[in-house]
């Protein structure tokens, strides 16, 4: 038998009901693992004692033979973007410090109904704003990879979901719940060799999830292979009535349909994607997946989605503007921290709290935000952005009469050194240059890791679906999945 | 179109954060940098094209006019900096 600390979601279900082992035995070897992972910096909070008393539940369930939910005995890392009732939860922001939520997300309480336990709560970008995890309150998420040249810089592990995206690649949780807006699913899952998965728009509940962009925010899970995103989204996934924009749609069994024969499909390759200054191995990769899915069935066309340029600026509005909306509730009054300097009336403490509370990414999009919405700017900034919209939208529309999927790269690099892009924000949004146009069309899409580059570091393929086409997304994840065989783990240095 | 740093003192002030002379002297050109790169989508023909509004085509739902939830006072105040006496509390509003 595999250690436990190597097992998936799937690996844990097989050898809890194989009886191999117990929960409480996943939950004590994963909890260890959490608290020798320290030099990460991947958990805010740590939460032991709710991943043993899940484990217990799954445990005596287990021994009753009772049914057993999805996510039984699987303890997990919660992105700090949700939620959880009773445990700190600061979107990594020093404006909700102390912040201890009475509620749970729906999406937290979905996997604990399937039976998950939590391990803590996970390190991310400031209110999911980043693409390295280095906009954190909280400091920095180290990524477990390390480049071959012998040297020991500190990489991004990718962001938003950096923490997630660090724990299930170093084997310190089975998989993790993340969120994606633009890429926060996808990049940091091709920058550490994991499998992320964004759904549809409106799949998982938005509720109790701290709000950045509500018009592009979905969760989705972080973990091994497809198979165990398979799972775990079948977990978070679901009607909610607390969600206006919850779609009301069963929620298939997408484990159960798993079937990497593709035959009869077709793959659209979008020509606009070849972007300048691609790195040769992430192009020649490209080419790879090509021939792994022609390998696999199915037919591989080429297809044109002409605005794809304008997707970054359309959505470097349109987030901004819905942020700095969504972040208005951050006032100092109801929740969060509060800075009231002396003889101070409301207005300069709303003016002081949220300078002393927010990193200075958030004041930028707060501030863009603003700009765009403001009077004399609005139609020209966010209308016209949101007729960009419209247009990537029909791009992919138009796509879909010609293939079922796409394939793309998941990102332009490979994982970058922390402080190489802090400095320039333009530089740093253009990493989620193949991720966003998916995001601003509500499109399921997943990145599946199939190989290294010259430095040792993982890279990823990203495949894009039709609207609720979950099935085939994942069906082509796996077959590439199975034919790029990717087994490459970081090497435990912390 | 660009930001002077008068500007960018009105949308700080509009976005209730404060910052400081040196700040608005830092945002102006780090604003300017992110508006002149989104300002392409201008050259975007768009006539005749709807903004969007809902990616996936989704009916807003409608519930019965009835109360389904509430009385949790306690749990509501429970995360404010400055709760007294059942409220919010809040610095003098009127002089």
């Amino acid at each position: 038998m595999s250690n436990i600390s190597d097992l998936g979601i799937a690996g844990i279900r097989d050898g809890l009901t194989g009886g191999d082992f117990t929960a409480r035995e996943v939950a004590e070897t994963f909890i260890g693992r959490v608290s020798a992972a320290k030099p990460l910096n991947a958990f805010l909070v740590e939460t032991p004692d709710h991943a043993l008393a899940a484990a217990d539940v799954a445990d005596k369930a287990i021994a009753a033979g009772e049914t057993l939910g999805k996510m039984v005995g699987v303890p997990i890392g919660m992105k700090d973007l949700f939620c959880t009732e009773g445990v700190e939860t600061t979107a990594a922001s020093g404006i909700l410090e102390g912040f201890t939520p009475q509620y749970e997300s729906t999406v937290s309480a979905n996997l604990f109904k399937a039976g998950a336990g939590m391990l803590g709560k996970l390190n991310m970008d400031q209110f999911a704003m980043g693409s390295s995890n280095e906009t954190s309150a909280f400091g920095n998420v180290i990524s477990p990879w390390r480049r071959n040249d012998g040297g020991n810089t500190d990489l991004a592990p990718g962001g938003s979901s950096g923490g997630s995206a660090a724990v299930v690649s170093g084997r310190i949780a089975p998989a993790a719940t993340g969120t994606d807006t633009g890429g926060s699913i996808r990049q940091p899952a091709a920058f550490v060799g994991i499998t992320g998965f964004k759904p549809t728009y409106g799949r998982c509940s938005r509720w109790g999830t701290i709000a950045f962009a509500s018009s592009l925010d979905q969760a989705g899970p972080m973990a091994q292979d497809v198979r165990d995103c398979a799972i775990m989204l079948e977990a978070m996934a679901g009607f909610d009535p607390k969600d206006s924009t919850s779609l009301e749609l069963p929620v298939p069994d997408w484990e159960a349909a798993l079937n990497s024969n593709l035959a009869g499909k077709k793959i659209g390759i979008p020509k606009e994607y070849r972007v300048d200054n691609m790195p040769a191995e992430i192009d020649a990769l490209w080419e790879q997946g090509i021939a792994w899915l022609k390998d696999a069935g199915a037919t591989i066309v080429d297809v044109s989605l002409p605005h794809t340029k304008y997707a970054l600026p359309a959505y470097y509005i349109i987030a901004p503007a819905e942020a700095s909306s969504n972040l208005a509730r951050y006032d100092g009054v109801r929740y969060g921290s509060r800075d009231l300097p002396d003889g101070a009336g409301l207005q300069d403490m709303y003016a002081a709290t949220r300078e002393a509370g927010f990193g200075a990414e958030v004041k930028r999009r707060i501030m863009i935000g603003t700009y765009v919405l403001s009077a004399g700017y609005y139609d020209a900034y966010y209308t016209q952005a949101q007729k960009v919209r419209t247009l990537i939208s029909q791009d992919f529309e138009k796509a879909w009469n010609s293939c079922d999927l796409l394939l793309t790269p998941t990102a332009p690099s490979a994982a970058f050194g922390l402080g190489e892009k802090a400095d320039d924000p333009l530089a740093m949004y253009l990493n989620d240059v193949f991720t966003v146009p998916s995001s601003l069309a509500g499109l399921p899409a997943m990145s599946v890791p199939t190989g290294l580059d010259g430095q040792g570091l993982p890279l990823g393929l990203q495949i894009i679906g039709k609207a609720l086409d979950e099935q085939n997304v994942f069906n082509a994840g796996l077959a590439l999945e199975e034919r790029a065989g990717f087994v490459a783990k970081p090497e435990q240095w912390w | 179109m660009s930001v002077d740093k008068q500007t960018v003192q009105k949308i700080a002030s509009l976005s209730r954060i404060a910052i400081t002379d040196a700040e608005a002297d830092a945002l102006v050109p780090e604003l300017n940098n992110i508006l002149g790169w989104v300002e392409q989508l201008g050259e975007v023909d768009c006539k005749d094209v709807e903004p969007m509004t809902a990616v996936i085509p989704n009916k807003l739902r409608l519930r019965e006019d009835a109360v389904t939830d509430g009385d949790m006072r306690d749990k509501i105040l429970k995360n404010a900096p400055a709760a007294e006496h059942g409220f919010f509390g809040v610095p003098k509003v009127i002089e």
